[in-house]
């Protein structure tokens, strides 16, 4: 039974770092525990996040990212992404924030619809065997269009 | 705020959670699901004594806790309590709402 006046989230997620990744998938989960239905469209390096070999990979950016008060010559040094993502995935943690693996088997028995945007998976000659099992489906940008198309609906994009 | 279920006075926060656990009985649960159109079953029940023993150890509440808890798995519990389990549930067993953002 959903109150709710935001019926429905539909969240893009076009990058692969991890706190692109983390904060598509709190908001996506947020939605359902709120009442609201909830979709994820991976379009370009977002896919990472649904292939199973790179999925458990995946980084934080060291380079580029004034907030890590890194400086960028330092972060682009051997070992700086791994560190800093060995460091946040701790931090990560003791929040009880699930790894990726697990936050996408939340996110499916939560009812949220996840999508591989079917231009990118040409694009990086994806097959479907690359993909998660739980994804629900390759769609264009029009199909995810229709699926945006009702009232009290919302797009975001990461 | 003061909320009359079953001719009891019981004492609500604004969103209509107990702020006084003692106040707490089976029946008032069973109020408060109604509003949300649930009819309690004994699977209900177990899932929401659960939540009460988690909160009484001072446990945190999250979707994932559902998911390790071994008394239901998440798509049950999403069926049980539609429109956000963990918030109606928790306000069902008369505990705080849960304030994680997981």
């Amino acid at each position: 039974m959903g109150k709710t006046k935001v019926r429905k989230m539909l969240f893009i997620l076009s990058k692969a770092t991890i706190e692109n990744v983390y904060a598509a998938f709190i908001m996506a989960n947020g939605a359902r525990m709120e009442g609201i239905e909830s979709e994820i469209f991976f379009t370009f390096f977002g896919l990472e996040a649904i292939q199973k070999k790179k999925l458990e990979h995946l980084r934080v950016a060291t380079v580029g990212n004034p907030a890590m008060h890194i400086p960028t010559m330092l972060g682009g040094l051997p070992g700086m992404e791994a560190l800093a993502t060995k460091m946040m995935k701790k931090e990560m943690e003791k929040l009880d924030m699930p790894p990726v693996s697990e936050f996408l088997e939340i996110l499916t028995d939560s009812g949220c619809k996840l999508w591989a945007c079917k231009l990118a998976v040409e694009m990086f000659h994806l097959k479907k065997e690359d993909l998660i099992d739980d994804i629900d489906g390759i769609l264009t940008v029009g199909d995810f269009y229709a699926r945006a198309d009702q009232d009290n609906t919302h797009l975001l994009f990461i | 705020m003061i909320k009359t279920i079953k001719k009891v006075d019981i004492h609500v926060n604004d969103e209509g959670y107990l702020t006084d656990f003692s106040q707490w009985t089976k029946e008032i649960g069973e109020e408060i699901a109604k509003e949300y159109e649930i009819e309690m079953t004994d699977k209900h029940w177990e899932v929401i004594n659960w939540i009460q023993e988690q909160v009484k150890t001072n446990k945190a509440l999250s979707i994932r806790g559902i998911k390790k808890s071994g008394v239901i798995d998440i798509k049950q519990f999403y069926a049980l309590f539609p429109g956000g389990p963990l918030k109606v549930s928790t306000k069902i067993a008369g505990v705080p709402k849960p304030k994680s953002c997981i």
